[in-house]
């Protein structure tokens, strides 16, 4: 399935903020895995994400899918295997276009954009099918723009358009950082739904450690642009917050140790 | 100070307007929908005139003429795409870089500073001389560009440059290239301000370097008078590709009365520059009062409706 191999990635090489965000991250991902990825602030989550969605180039190693070498691919053509949704509500969406605009943007993903005419009432038909799975009313709603929408509604509406032409790897950033906890639990619940329907093999970053325990049947730590932790199995079905605080602890004592 | 001769001088404001629409639409796609500040197009106008006329002294036909200018402005549009895009120059600076290169290409073009075209002894299609036959034609014009441009906009390559000046990430994001669908809309753009270019230079007879000049203030006010006085009413696409033309044709109005009030058309420049200067306020207003009641929507609606 998704497969990182040694990968390594330096912001601001050879300047005095040089950062060395991903150093070396070794990763396979099995068909249908859930992976939730938790970490301290800058320990490289969203950057590992955004190497294998190809925001930017690694410096080393390889970023590969079902066989296929990602590594060369930019974003734009990387984006036919790959849904995503981001922390920030605003970037998934485009604010100024309809509901049903976006889901035409994002129901042609991996397509050929051609001068074929917009939207056929087909697939109106399966958006409005699709809206209505989320219960959220907005298929009632679809002439809307999106600017519109609350910061839950556009989450939710992103987490549609991510999964609509179904995605060979789930990206999800935080997906539900910015939302209040209703919401969040929500878009959560939404998340499982639409993984479950499609058996989606998905990558989620979160510093929800309740979240992180609950959904998935795998879960990594990161820790300085590593993957420190990898725990999977029965293991991680029996996993509690305090096992985890553990690690962590254990984690932080070892980088303070080796320091 | 007769309001006749005002009278007298509004068609003509009008026809004005009315070509300085289609370059206003120009300016539209890429200011509004790419959200993109092109300069390319002072250079543009003036190579879309000096295209078409020179085209139009050789003997070609009047339409071949246009179609010589609309494709100068695609060329125009692919050296900026390619400048910001291919080389990593930032928007504004390619659009300055290439309009101060089509400088030379114009002159080249017209084998000097300027070239004049009699009507009597070519066959153009519209002239400041019949004024009301050039507003009626210019009008056609610009309605088929509407109609076309709604039409591609509708298109999946249309949705995807909309959503490339709209977000860039989601767009990436959603497979969309980006670059690409820049490039395409710095040509369109551009190609349309050539062309309303070849127009302007038939309708007043003459070609000129300078003819550009400030064009991009013009087309932007035009943009913005259009939006601030019709986005309330005009929704739809292509009625909102209409209100700009409708402001092009207000400016000009506006302008013509400000001359008849007798007032040094030396000052026209500066008077553009203030009326876009108080229409770019009037937006940036409307939005600082109006966004407070929308926040508060926004909350609500996140409190009411995911539960
Ligand atoms: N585009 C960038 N340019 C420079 N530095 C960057 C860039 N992106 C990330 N970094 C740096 O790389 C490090 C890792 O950042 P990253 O965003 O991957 O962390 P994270 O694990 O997602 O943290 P958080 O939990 O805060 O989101 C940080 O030190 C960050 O400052
Ligand atoms: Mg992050």
């Amino acid at each position: 399935m998704l497969e990182l191999r040694d990968v390594h990635k330096t912001f601001n090489a050879g300047t005095v903020n040089e950062k060395c965000a991903v150093d070396g991250v070794n990763l396979t991902l099995e068909d249908g895995d859930f992976v939730t990825v938790i970490g301290g602030n800058g320990a490289g989550k969203s950057t590992m994400l955004n190497l294998i969605a190809g925001v930017y180039p690694v410096d080393q190693g390889k970023v590969l899918l079902n066989e296929t070498d990602l590594t060369p691919l930019p974003e734009y053509q990387r984006a036919k295997f790959l849904g995503r949704v981001f922390q920030d509500p605003m970037m998934g969406t485009a604010a100024t276009m309809e509901i049903e605009e976006n889901l035409a943007l994002a129901y042609r993903r991996g397509k050929v954009r051609g001068l074929g005419h917009g939207i056929s009432n087909a697939e109106r038909k399966l958006y409005r099918e699709k809206l209505a799975t989320l219960g959220l009313g907005l298929e009632d709603r679809m002439n809307t723009k999106v600017g519109l929408l609350s910061g839950g509604q556009r989450q939710a509406l992103t987490l549609l358009m991510a999964t609509l032409q179904k995605p060979a790897l789930l990206l999800l950033d935080e997906h539900t950082a910015a939302l209040d906890p209703k919401t969040a639990d929500k878009v959560l619940q939404l998340t499982q739904e639409m993984v479950d329907r499609d058996h989606l093999t998905t990558l989620m970053v979160t510093h929800n450690m309740k979240h992180a325990i609950q959904y998935g049947n795998r879960l990594i730590m990161m820790d300085s642009g590593r993957v420190a932790v990898d725990i999977r199995g029965e293991e991680k079905k029996n996993l509690t917050v305090s096992d985890l605080l553990e690690k962590f602890h254990i984690e932080n004592d070892r980088m303070l140790l080796s320091e | 100070m007769e309001i006749a001769n005002l009278l007298n001088a509004l068609p003509g404001a009008v026809g004005q307007g009315l070509i300085w629409g289609i370059m206003a639409i120009g300016v539209f796609i890429t200011y509004k929908i790419l959200d993109i500040a092109d300069l390319t197009v002072d250079g543009t106008l003036a190579t879309g005139g000096a295209t078409c006329i020179m085209l139009l002294h050789a003997g070609f036909p009047v339409w071949v003429a246009l179609l010589g200018a609309f494709a100068a402005g695609l060329g125009a549009g692919l050296i900026t795409g390619l400048l910001h895009t291919c080389m990593g120059i930032p928007a504004l600076l390619a659009g300055i870089l290439t309009q101060y290169a089509l400088w030379s290409v114009n002159l080249q073009i017209l084998d000097g500073a300027n070239q004049s075209i009699s009507v009597d002894k070519y066959p153009l299609l519209i002239s400041s001389r019949y004024v009301s036959t050039a507003i009626w034609i210019v009008a056609l014009f610009v309605i088929v560009i509407i109609a076309v441009l709604y039409w591609f906009f509708g298109t999946s390559l249309g949705c995807g440059l909309r959503a490339s000046g709209a977000n860039p990430n989601m767009s990436r994001a959603q497979g969309i290239n980006v670059n690409l669908n820049k490039i395409i809309g710095l040509m369109l753009s551009n190609a349309l301000v050539a062309l309303a270019g070849g127009l302007l230079g038939q309708y007043q007879g003459f070609a000129d370097v300078k003819m550009g000049i400030g064009s991009i203030v013009i087309g932007l006010a035009a943009v913005i008078i259009g939006e601030t006085l019709f986005s309330r009413i005009f929704r739809n696409f292509a009625l909102r590709l209409l209100g700009v033309v409708l402001g092009a044709i207000i400016y000009y109005v506006v302008l013509q009365t400000i001359s008849w009030f007798g007032i040094d058309s030396d000052f026209q420049k500066m008077l553009t520059a203030i009326i876009v200067a108080i229409f770019l306020a009037v937006s940036y207003w409307k939005g600082r009062f109006a966004r407070p009641a929308k926040k508060r929507a926004a909350v609500n609606s996140a409190k009411g409706e995911v539960k």
